[in-house]
C-alpha cells in the first residue's frame, strides 16, 4: 500500500483547508522560486526521467510534450493549456483535485509554464464544475494576492498569468484541438493534426495541453525528485494515480495508489469490494468510458497500469474503474455508452456522426435480441470502419467498447438473439 | 436553430445589466486583444443567468454585439454546448444524470421519480414554473452515482426518497445542501477513508 507520506494530494477529500495556508502546510509552493532557479533545461529533465506519463488517458511522455515547445520564442506567445475539461464516464479525480487542492494545480501551471517557455497558461475548465471552478478562482485569487503568480512570480524574475476558462457542455472539448477551438470561441470540433498544438496551437501560438492530473504532480516530483517518483509504480509506469471506483461496489470512492496495483487488490482494499463478493464479478471498464470492458477472468490477475492494460486489450486511460456485478445487462451497459459518444459526436467526420448513431440502434436491438446473429460481425464490421477514419479519437472511443463488449460477451448476445428468434417460432 | 424557443416567448431586446456589463468586460481582458471572441461562452452563460436560466435569440445577439462577432457564430456556439438552455427551464432544472456509471446505480429511477412527481416529462416544466426536467450525460462525479445537478449544484448518492426529500425542500423556498445526500466525505468511501488520516504523512 502506498505510504500517505508519498501521496501527493493529501486534501483529496476536502477534510482539510484547501486554501493557501492549508496549502503551504502541505507543502504546496514551498521554495518555488528554487525550483524555477533550475531552468527550463533541468525541469524538463528531472520530469522525463521521472517517466511521467499523461493523466488524461493517452498516457504520453508529459516531459517529452514539453520538449516540444520551441526553445527560443519567434516573437509569438507560447501557452500552456490545462485540460481540466473531465468529461470521461466514469472518471471525477480531477473534479477532487480541482476543489480541494487547487493550488497544487495553480503551482504547477507556473512551474511547468515555465518549462515550457509559456507566457501563460489558460485551465479549461468543463462549465457543470461551478463550485470546483469557483474554488479554484479563489485559489488563483489567493496566488496572485501573494505574489507567487503574474508578475515577477514568486520573485523569480518571470512574469506568468494563470487564467480560468469555464466550458459549456461539450464532451469533445476534452480533445485537445477541439478544447483549443473552444477556448477561442467556436465550436469544440477538433483540427486535423498536423500541426501539432506545440507549433500551432492556441491563437495559432505554440501550446502544450496537459491533464490537470498531470501538471499538479509536477512540482512535487521536482520537490522529491524523478528518483522518489519512478521507484513507486513499475517500470515505465511510474508514480501514483488517483483512482475512481465506481459502479457495483459496495463503497464507491476515489483513492491516489500506487500505479500497478493489482485491479483486484484496488477494488477489495479500498472500495469494499464487489457487491455480493468477488465471485459475483461480472466485468470492470478499467480505464473510462473509452476503453474495452474485461470480463472476470481477466480482473483476477490484471495490473492498473498503462502497459498492463495494453496487454489485455484495454487500456488505463484515465483510470476510472467502472464495475459491474452479475445483475448487469451488460449489453444494455455498453449501449449506454454508445448512446453517449452518439450524443457526443461533433457531427465534423461523417464516419463518427453516422456510425455513433447507426451503432446505438443497432446496440439498443441487441439488448432485447432483436437482430440476426449476422448482425454482430456487420456491428463488428462498422466499428472498425469508425475506428481510425476520423479526426479525432472520438470515433475510436465509440468503437472499442463494443468491441470489448463482442471480444467478451459474444454468447450473451447471440443468446438474445435466439431466445427471441424461438419466442417468435412458439408463437 | 430547431431546438429555439417558439416566437412567443423570444424577446424583442436583450442588453447586460450595468454589472453584467462589467463583469463582461473582467473576463474580456483575460484575453489577448483582438481575441475576444474567446468570451463568448462566459458571456453566453452571464446572459442566460441575468435570462432567468435560457438564452434567447436576442441574447445571443446582443453579445454578438459586445464581442463584434457575427450573429451566425454565436448562434453556432449557442447551439453546440448543452449548457445553453434555447428554451425557458424551470427555477430548479434538473438535470438527471444517465451514463453508465449513475445507471448502474439507479439513475433510471431517479428519472422515473422525478416525472412522477413533478407530472413532466423531458424538457418539460411544470405549470408553476419551479422545475424543468432533462436527462443529461455523465457530469464526472461517478463515485458518487447516481447524481442530479440543480442548477449549478450537484446532489450525490441519491435514490428516489432522498431526491424527493430534496424536490420537496426546494418547492418549501429552502436550499437542501448539495453533495453527498447519505453524508460521506466527498469522494471518500462510506464509513470513513483508509488513507490520509491522522498527520497524513505531512
Amino acid at each position: 500500500m502506498l505510504r500517505d507520506e508519498d501521496r501527493v494530494f493529501k486534501n483529496l477529500y476536502g477534510v482539510r483547508d484547501w486554501h493557501l495556508p492549508g496549502a503551504r502546510e502541505r507543502g504546496a509552493w514551498d521554495n518555488t522560486k528554487e525550483l524555477l532557479a533550475r531552468g527550463r533545461d533541468a525541469i524538463i529533465d528531472e520530469i522525463k526521467k521521472s517517466d511521467l506519463r499523461g493523466r488524461g488517458g493517452a498516457g504520453f511522455p508529459t516531459g517529452l510534450k514539453w520538449s516540444f515547445m520551441p526553445k527560443q520564442s519567434d516573437g509569438r506567445p507560447a501557452y500552456l493549456v490545462v485540460n481540466a475539461d473531465e468529461s470521461e464516464p466514469g472518471t471525477c479525480k480531477d473534479r477532487d483535485i480541482l476543489r480541494f487542492d487547487p493550488h497544487l494545480l495553480v503551482e504547477g501551471c507556473l512551474v511547468a509554464g515555465f518549462a515550457m517557455g509559456a507566457t501563460a497558461t489558460y485551465i479549461y475548465i468543463r462549465g457543470e464544475f461551478y463550485n470546483e471552478a469557483s474554488n479554484l478562482q479563489i485559489a488563483i485569487d489567493e496566488a496572485y494576492a501573494a505574489g507567487l503568480i503574474g508578475k515577477n512570480a514568486c520573485g523569480s524574475g518571470y512574469d506568468h498569468d494563470v487564467y480560468l476558462h469555464r466550458g459549456a457542455g461539450a464532451y469533445i472539448c476534452g480533445e485537445e484541438t477541439a478544447l483549443l477551438e473552444s477556448l477561442e470561441g467556436k465550436k469544440g470540433q477538433p483540427r486535423l493534426k498536423p500541426p501539432f498544438p506545440a507549433a500551432v496551437g492556441l491563437y495559432g501560438c505554440p501550446t502544450t495541453v496537459n491533464n490537470v492530473e498531470s501538471i499538479a504532480v509536477a512540482p512535487t516530483i521536482l520537490r522529491k525528485g524523478a528518483a522518489w517518483w519512478s521507484a513507486i509504480g513499475r517500470p515505465k509506469n511510474t508514480g501514483t494515480k488517483i483512482f475512481c471506483i465506481s459502479g457495483h461496489v459496495n463503497k464507491p470512492c476515489n483513492v491516489e495508489e500506487e500505479m500497478g496495483i493489482p485491479l483486484k487488490e484496488l477494488i477489495e482494499k479500498y472500495a469494499g469490494g464487489v457487491r455480493g463478493g468477488w465471485d459475483n464479478l461480472l466485468a470492470v471498464i478499467p480505464g473510462g468510458a473509452s476503453v474495452p470492458l474485461l470480463p472476470k477472468s481477466i480482473c483476477d490477475t490484471v495490473l492498473m497500469d498503462f502497459d498492463s492494460l495494453r496487454e489485455v486489450k484495454s487500456g488505463l486511460g484515465t483510470a476510472a474503474v467502472i464495475v459491474m456485478d452479475k445483475s448487469t445487462d451488460v449489453v444494455a451497459a455498453i449501449e449506454r455508452l454508445s448512446h453517449f459518444y452518439m450524443h457526443e459526436s461533433c457531427g465534423q467526420c461523417t464516419p463518427c456522426r453516422e456510425g455513433t448513431g447507426w451503432m446505438w440502434r443497432v446496440m439498443k436491438r441487441m439488448v432485447r435480441g432483436n437482430a440476426e446473429v449476422a448482425e454482430i460481425d456487420a456491428l463488428l464490421d462498422v466499428t472498425t470502419e469508425v475506428e481510425g477514419h476520423t479526426i479525432c479519437a472520438l470515433g475510436d472511443a465509440a468503437a472499442w467498447p463494443i468491441q470489448g463488449l463482442i471480444r467478451h460477451f459474444r454468447p450473451e448476445m447471440e443468446r438474445r438473439i435466439n431466445e427471441r428468434l424461438s419466442r417468435q417460432a412458439a408463437e | 436553430m430547431s431546438d429555439a424557443a417558439d416566437e412567443s416567448v423570444q424577446p424583442a431586446t436583450f442588453a447586460f445589466d450595468p454589472q453584467n456589463a462589467e463583469r463582461a468586460k473582467r473576463i474580456m481582458a483575460k484575453y489577448p486583444p483582438g481575441r475576444q471572441a474567446s468570451a463568448v461562452l462566459a458571456l453566453l452563460d452571464l446572459a442566460q443567468r441575468q435570462h432567468g436560466g435560457w438564452l434567447p435569440r436576442a441574447a445571443m445577439d446582443h453579445v454578438a454585439g459586445v464581442l463584434d462577432m457575427a450573429p451566425i457564430r454565436v448562434y453556432e456556439v449557442g447551439t453546440f454546448y448543452t449548457m445553453f438552455n434555447l428554451n425557458p427551464v424551470g427555477k430548479y432544472h434538473l438535470q438527471v444524470c444517465r451514463t453508465t456509471p449513475c445507471w448502474l446505480r439507479g439513475a433510471d429511477d431517479l428519472t422515473e421519480t422525478c416525472k412522477k412527481k413533478l407530472g413532466i416529462g423531458l424538457k418539460e416544466r411544470t405549470a408553476d414554473g419551479l422545475f424543468s426536467l432533462m436527462e443529461v450525460e455523465c457530469l464526472g462525479a461517478c463515485v458518487n452515482a447516481p447524481v442530479v445537478q440543480i442548477n449549478d449544484d450537484f446532489y450525490e448518492d441519491l435514490d428516489p426518497q432522498k431526491l424527493e426529500a430534496v424536490l420537496d425542500a426546494l418547492a418549501r423556498g429552502e436550499k437542501p445542501p448539495m453533495g453527498s445526500q447519505i453524508g460521506r466525505q466527498n469522494s471518500a468511501p462510506v464509513g470513513g477513508p483508509q488513507v490520509l488520516v491522522g498527520g497524513a504523512g505531512e
